[in-house]
């Protein structure tokens, strides 16, 4: 690895010269090199995407889940290291659990994503434990309107109207900056994001990619599910479609 | 646990009370002895391809007809009901851990949800470990449901007894309406005849039982 870390990055608890440490940017690193992810609250509830590649064809389509079902009105992606994923889910269920049981009302999805980053700032502290290789990207609807919040490996908790991360985010945010998100429903937002994660794919043509898609909204019942197959299908063949139609025009502007 | 009769030997100063120490409780630590908000019986009754449960809405205190329009039972899940007789607060605990085990169910997400036997099970061992610490929940409740076209009912009581039958009636229902649900049913009983039998038992029960109201639920 380069050396600029060089000493300053051997531990957790050490700050740089500079005041950076080193051990949570590179944590964060795993999860900027991770599957590509995107969140996005469009005017009648908000979508999870994330785009897996196929790792080997023994693999039942379907079966690596990286978008969980945190409680009825809360769903999560994580993107950067699974293990470490599941880990900040299951963190999530217990504290929808216990906000339940104490307040006995859902809990409000700022205080969920809140608690979530001071989870993930925990590790940070100790020399005896690593930071989490993994954010929680936040999926809620409720009577405020959709949510998307994502809280980062070291502790921030930031709301958006829409957000990527992991591989080829710069490309998909600049897409999804142009995109009037407020206006458009989730199904037309469904096919917008695939269209995102699709252009930003390394495209040799030889792999194989599983775009894993959940939402919450008015169709929905306000309920986190994963978006229905059809739905689903519809949406990446619409995606791929118009992908294609914009190569046929450019190619013609070129000729 | 401390009581009142410990603080006696302990006196008032300007309203300063020195404790002058833990006394040993003349009783063991206690827990719920009695039901205080109570419900009356919960039938049940199979049919073919389902089964019908039907409770009243009273809510006694003691000899006082106190809530006259509680809810005695409960849906679990899309297929499941549990109904309840006894203690009326311990049933909202109850229905607390049964909203937790269907959170649990779509937080997994993984197609399958738990059957009513499993609900009977839990339910079951709940309080049958709640019994053994001397603190048992004061409920008899009756679990109903279908899966795949089988009924399933089944009782759970506040001593953690379990058990599956045909019919079932709890509290004073056990002793009024028990017999008059098993001469009645047979295998290929309709909806509508089941309908029929349970609000037979219930207007009996309305004239015998003293702690009950005419509606039902």
């Amino acid at each position: 690895m380069s050396g600029a870390g060089s000493g300053y990055d051997l531990s957790v608890t050490t700050f740089s010269p500079e005041g950076r440490v080193f051990q949570v940017e590179y944590a964060g690193k795993a999860v900027d090199n991770g599957v590509p992810s995107v969140g996005v609250a469009c005017k009648d509830g908000a979508i999870l995407a994330v785009e897996k590649p196929e790792e080997t064809k023994m693999m039942l389509p379907g079966s690596n889940r990286r978008i969980f079902t945190v409680a009825k009105h809360v769903g999560m992606a994580v993107p950067g290291k699974l293990p470490d994923g599941r880990q900040i889910v299951s963190r999530a269920q217990q504290e929808c659990e216990n906000y339940k049981r104490f307040y006995g009302n859902t809990i409000p999805t700022k205080v969920l994503s809140d608690r979530l980053a001071n989870y993930c700032h925990a590790f940070s502290l100790y020399w005896h434990l690593r930071p989490l290789g993994s954010a929680a990207l936040t999926a809620s609807y409720d009577d405020n309107g959709p949510h998307i919040y994502l809280s980062e490996t070291n502790g921030v908790s930031y709301r958006y109207y829409g957000i990527a991360v992991g591989k080829g985010r710069q490309g998909i945010k600049t897409e999804l900056e142009r995109l009037k998100l407020g206006n458009m429903t989730c199904r037309e937002a469904l096919k917008t994001v695939c269209k995102c994660l699709i252009k930003q794919r390394d495209d040799q043509g030889s792999k194989k990619f599983e775009i894993e898609m959940a939402w919450i909204c008015d169709e929905s019942d306000r309920q986190f599910v994963r978006v229905p197959e059809d739905v689903a299908k519809e949406a990446e063949d619409a995606a791929k479609r118009e992908i294609e139609q914009e190569d046929e025009d450019s190619s013609d502007m070129e000729s | 646990m401390p009581q009142l009769s410990d603080l006696i030997g302990s006196f008032v100063d300007d309203k300063i009370c020195y404790d002058t120490g833990y006394q040993a409780p003349s009783q063991p630590a206690t827990h719920t002895t009695q039901p205080i908000v109570t419900g009356s019986s919960v039938l049940g009754l199979k049919y073919k391809g389902g089964v019908i449960l039907a409770a009243d809405t009273l809510g006694s205190y003691g000899s006082l007809a106190r809530f006259r329009d509680i809810r005695r039972i409960t849906t679990v899940g899309k297929n499941i009901l549990v109904g309840a007789s006894g203690d009326y607060s311990d049933f909202q605990k109850i229905q607390e851990l049964l909203e937790e085990v269907v959170a649990e169910d779509y937080c997994l997400d993984d197609g399958r949800t738990h059957t009513a036997k499993e609900i009977h099970s839990y339910l079951g061992r709940v309080l049958y470990g709640r019994r053994n610490k001397m603190d048992p929940l004061w409920n008899t409740l009756v679990i109903a449901g279908v899966e795949n076209g089988n009924s399933f009912l089944g009782q759970v009581d506040l001593l953690g007894t379990q058990f599956e039958d045909d019919t079932l009636a709890t509290g004073f229902g056990s002793h009024i309406a028990r017999p008059l649900l098993r001469n009645a049913y047979n295998e290929n009983l309709t909806e509508e005849e089941a309908r029929k039998i349970v609000l037979d038992c219930m207007r009996v029960l309305f004239y015998r039982d003293a702690r009950t109201i005419i509606k039902i639920q």
